[in-house]
């Protein structure tokens, strides 16, 4: 009976990854097929919905101008967010469990709803500029991933071992590089990832942000999906998974895959 | 001792009054908006939203929808939480990682690669003729089946991590120790494991309910007008119709719903806490 309980387990497991990866799998040999249909088993090798990519209208500029959204994005939410989460926990500071709440509130909130409150926010006081607004916006979408995992690894921390630094020598700068940032550099960076993804992925609050000329990746990728489906969609996906993957081995050898997650 | 004038709480300002001006004052104008009308007060968007039938059809298949994927993710999120957890070394590693990854590609990537899945000459319709399950291929695109899966599929991590992340921490003795004092696996199960599993359960269970109720590219995707979600009547009313009274009074909907879920898990969770 115990033994029956394991095996469910371990079946439930090995379904849910080979179920988590299927759509994202499927998606590589489609990009390599010669026809222009997405049939399976891909027909032929080919390169040439790779190098369409270069030649579809607005695909670079949009991969472009989501690159550097989401970076100043995480940038901007990791000042105000770690600013703000050390005055949460070293500061004493009226109300700091209501004020933790509403700085991680933007989680909670339906993507479209934020993003429809923006937009008529900005037509209110008569401000248009898309790249402005997306910019704005995209804070408020990653600034609770920075304040969640940042406060986290920062209350957990025992700040008696700067002081402990200091007796042993060390200037209070040097305490605080050598003993604090060690310690709370895993919250940074998996919070700095989970707010670049969120952001550089994110359609429901861009949609009502963007304009003609000014479009991001998410919304420029289902415009063409819905325009002309072809593999060259496939191809921008194969390159965005092989990027993803990158980036958590390179983060893996940094902070540890678990120790990101755990927060 | 600190005083009340602390220098150090002085840096939450930035962050605080940020979230305040392009956060709060934005929602704030929406659900004012949605009382606004022509000449002063009304409650018209919400007697459009909330009085038809049609709109009060769409309400109830998000919650449908929500409903059917959290219960998916449970069945199969839960035991393999359980797996995962009791995974030993390396081992543990490489299957988190491949929980994990899916979380981090992008949902566009995902949607469209179900898509390559379910289409008549996709993949699984491929697989079954082979297999001889089937003599020729099924429609499965476009069906609500599809879209529960894709759904469940898109979601299935925020229950499996949460979940893990308790079971992680807890015992793995205990089962044991209830058998040793004579417990049936089933009675240990549901007297030992199960109830320590919960707040896990709770907060996976309110994740993946919040995610998927307010969900648009998946089902906009999967199944375009043939299932109307609040998420797709609102973009809508904004995009397409321009009915800004309508499409706050649904936002304000879907803002209570959110907020009904939020208080409603953190409600569950103290009194798990406090047994």
């Amino acid at each position: 009976m115990q033994r029956l309980g394991i095996g469910i387990a371990w079946t439930a497991l090995i379904l849910t990854i080979l179920f988590l990866l299927l759509p994202i799998v499927v998606v590589i040999p489609v990009s390599f097929t010669e026809s222009s249909v997405f049939r399976f088993p891909p027909e032929g090798f080919s390169l040439q919905w790779y190098q369409r990519i270069r030649n579809v209208d607005g695909l670079l500029s949009a991969l472009g101008l989501s690159a550097q959204i989401a970076a100043l994005a995480t940038l901007i939410s990791l000042f105000l967010g770690t600013l703000c989460a050390i005055a949460l926990v070293r500061g004493a500071v009226p109300g700091a469990a209501a004020i933790t709440t509403f700085m991680v509130s933007p989680l909670m909130l339906p993507g479209l709803v934020f993003g429809i409150a923006m937009l008529q926010a900005l037509r209110m006081v008569g401000f248009s500029d898309a790249w402005s607004s997306l910019l704005i916006a995209h804070v408020v979408v990653t600034l609770p991933f920075v304040m969640r995992t940042v406060l986290g690894s920062l209350s957990l921390f025992d700040f008696g071992m700067v002081d402990a630094a200091r007796t042993l020598g060390c200037s209070y700068p040097a305490a605080l590089w050598r003993v604090l940032v060690p310690n709370i550099l895993p919250g940074f960076i998996s919070g700095a990832l989970f707010a670049f993804i969120a952001s550089f992925d994110n359609y429901p609050v861009s949609i009502f942000l963007v304009d003609v000329r000014t479009k991001t990746l998410p919304i420029q990728l289902l415009n063409y999906l819905e325009i002309s489906p072809d593999p060259t969609l496939a191809a921008v996906s194969t390159c965005l998974i092989v990027l993803t993957i990158l980036v958590l081995i390179l983060c893996d050898r940094m902070v540890g895959l678990r120790r990101m997650a755990s927060i | 001792m600190r005083g009340s004038r602390d220098p150090l709480g002085l840096l939450a300002l930035p962050g605080v009054a940020f979230l305040g001006v392009a956060f709060l004052v934005p929602l704030m104008l929406l659900l004012w908006s949605s009382i606004r009308g022509v000449d002063g007060f009304t409650w018209l968007g919400y007697w459009r939203v909330l009085g038809d039938e049609y709109y009060r059809g769409v309400i109830l298949a998000s919650l449908h929808l929500g409903l059917i994927t959290t219960l998916g993710a449970f069945i199969l999120g839960y035991p393999a939480a359980f797996a995962l957890a009791r995974a030993k070394g390396y081992w543990q590693v490489v299957l988190f990682a491949l929980i994990f990854l899916p979380l981090t590609v992008s949902i566009i990537v995902k949607s469209f690669g179900w898509g390559i899945v379910l289409r008549r000459d996709g993949i699984l319709n491929w697989l079954m003729l082979n297999l001889g399950l089937i003599e020729r291929p099924v429609r499965m695109i476009f069906t609500e089946g599809a879209l529960y899966a894709g759904m469940i599929n898109v979601f299935l991590p925020f229950m499996v991590l949460p979940v893990y992340s308790v079971v992680r921490m807890m015992d793995a003795r205990l089962p044991d120790a209830a058998a040793t004092l004579g417990a049936s696996p089933w009675f240990s199960f549901t007297r030992v494991t199960l109830p320590l599993s919960l707040p896990g359960v709770v907060a996976g269970a309110s994740l993946v309910f919040s995610l998927s109720v307010a969900a648009y590219v998946t089902p906009s995707l999967l199944m375009g007008d043939r299932y109307m979600t609040m998420s797709m009547v609102m973009a809508k009313a904004f995009l397409n119709l321009r009915d800004w009274q309508l499409g706050a009074a649904m936002a304000a909907v879907m803002l209570a719903v959110a907020a009904i879920i939020v208080v409603g898990a953190s409600l569950l969770q103290r009194m798990l806490g406090g047994r």
